[in-house]
């Protein structure tokens, strides 16, 4: 890695802000997905406008994939070479006498949420492409709350759901105000962000529970 | 009180080291964690064997020498103290102590609990410290004007006596506390701004040539930190080097 990546505090700051972004987009995602609870046809616009806005396909999605991309990919790189800093490991180690578990293991959070987001990734993203592009099929605008409401019939998928976003809470429980650290946010309001993502990591993952348990009891 | 040592012995830098265990007996709780290791080394010298070679100078948790990873922490299991202040009061009678040195890549082991801490001058070679004229003509300090609340700040960053615990703790072996509290300590006074720029952008680079980790705010260096070196340094250590990376 070259130029400004291959200093650590900058890779640091990389981090942070492909972190931050995914936290700003699961607050989108949670918002269109809540509104399939109540309301089929309000679900159904938003998915249209979504899946059909040359912004939203063209611009934004390709920023989330490379987003995404490359936050589990520098976690990568970061967690190699902090383990190739210690070449000779303790026989006693306390991590839990000075740490957090979540913060000790962002790495395997990480990748059990990487898992399920391949496996989310076969379940709609590449259906909704071969459907829109591959096949090219004409739109429906009213297929997405049915296309939903399948998904969510199997018991392993919601039980993988819920595994999946409990994981994720842990990783935001550590990741949400060690982002707002990384980019040098510090000061008298950081005991308001510390609760803020102690919110976040709680409400967001529920939410995604919550819709997952609602489509599997309601179908 | 009797207690069971398991005590990293190497020879020296090259050599393969292992944990050896030691036996001591009546040892008082008022001893120090360093005189119990000096009764130790008396047993062992009696006995015409090599003492264990461990770090100490002050033995009053100043200078920042001793060192030691002890049941699994560094400095032990007490709070905001070297081993040099850790009493043996804070062990039981029966009790296995496990003692390690500091580990990491950019600390190699010199001998048994002895380190190389020399990557830590390198990095305040790098860009620790102020160019003053010293010629005769040097303008009092106390002529310039600083915040209160600044001058606290400098101080209390300035209170790292470089022991490297916050690298021993480190899940990741990064020195950011370190190098952050010796870049604030000059970063919040206005005769640090004058080379600030150049300042943070060296010793992070010298920090990262020495082969530390990564931060990731575990916050395992505040809390095993003697000195009490806040994390707040490290935020501002980021948005220093931030500034200077857009400023050049
Ligand atoms: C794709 C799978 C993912 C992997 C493999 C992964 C891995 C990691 C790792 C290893 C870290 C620690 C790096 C560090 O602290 O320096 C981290 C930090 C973080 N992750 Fe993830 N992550 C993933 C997905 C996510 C998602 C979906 C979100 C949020 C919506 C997220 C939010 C965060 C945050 C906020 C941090 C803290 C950043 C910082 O401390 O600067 N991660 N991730
Ligand atoms: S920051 Fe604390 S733990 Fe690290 S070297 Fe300075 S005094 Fe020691
Ligand atoms: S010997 Fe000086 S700080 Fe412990």
């Amino acid at each position: 890695m070259s130029g400004f990546l291959s200093s650590s505090i900058a890779r640091k700051f990389a981090m942070a802000l492909s972190a931050l972004f995914l936290i700003f987009f699961l607050i989108i995602h949670l918002a269109v997905n809540i509104t399939s609870v109540f309301s089929e046809d309000l679900f159904n616009q938003l998915s249209h406008f979504m899946g059909t806005n040359p912004m939203v396909q063209f611009a934004l999605q390709p920023v989330l994939l490379v987003g995404v991309i490359f936050h589990f990919v520098m976690g990568f790189v970061l967690e190699i070479r902090n383990k190739s800093a210690r070449d000779v490991k303790y026989v006693n180690y306390k991590g839990s006498a000075n740490s957090s578990w979540m913060s000790r293991n962002m790495i395997y959070s990480g990748l059990a949420i990487l898992a399920f987001l391949l496996i989310h990734f076969i379940d709609f993203w590449a259906p909704e492409m071969n459907y829109k592009y591959i096949e090219a099929l004409p739109e429906n605008p009213t297929r997405y709350y049915h296309e939903l409401q399948e998904k969510f019939m199997p018991l392993w998928r919601v039980v993988l759901y819920v595994i999946a976003f409990v994981l994720l809470g842990l990783h935001l429980l550590h990741g949400f105000q060690s982002a707002f650290q990384s980019i040098g946010f510090n000061n008298k309001y950081t005991s308001f962000v510390k609760a803020l993502g102690k919110w976040y990591s709680i409400l967001i993952p529920a939410g995604f529970i919550f819709i997952a348990l609602f489509h599997y009891f309601n179908h | 009180m009797n207690l069971t040592l398991k005590i990293w012995r190497q020879k020296d830098s090259k050599s393969k080291g292992q944990m050896v265990e030691y036996k001591v007996t009546d040892i008082s709780e008022h001893m120090s964690f360093l005189e119990m290791m000096d009764v130790l080394n008396e047993q062992l010298v009696s006995k015409n064997e090599e003492p264990i070679a461990f770090d100490h100078d002050c033995r009053e948790g100043i200078c920042g020498m001793c060192s030691l990873h002890i049941n699994g922490e560094a400095h032990g299991p007490d709070r905001g103290i070297t081993t040099c202040q850790l009493h043996m009061r804070m062990f039981k009678d029966g009790e296995t102590i496990t003692i390690e040195p500091w580990r990491a890549k950019a600390f190699p082991v010199i001998k048994d609990l002895v380190v190389d801490r020399s990557a830590f001058e390198r990095i305040q070679q790098a860009g620790g410290y102020i160019s003053v004229n010293t010629s005769g003509n040097t303008q009092d300090a106390n002529a310039i004007p600083i915040p209160k609340h600044d001058a606290d700040l400098s101080m209390d960053a300035a209170t790292c006596i470089g022991c490297g615990a916050c690298v021993a703790s480190c899940k990741n072996s990064s020195a950011m506390l370190f190098v952050s509290a010796k870049v604030s300590q000059f970063a919040l006074l206005p005769q640090g701004r004058v080379e600030a720029t150049e300042r943070v952008l060296n010793m992070v680079r010298q920090m990262d040539e020495e082969g530390f980790g990564n931060c990731t705010n575990t916050g395992a260096c505040e809390v095993e930190c003697p000195k009490g070196i806040s994390l707040e340094n490290i935020a501002r250590m980021n948005r220093e080097y931030l500034a200077a990376s857009l400023k050049r």
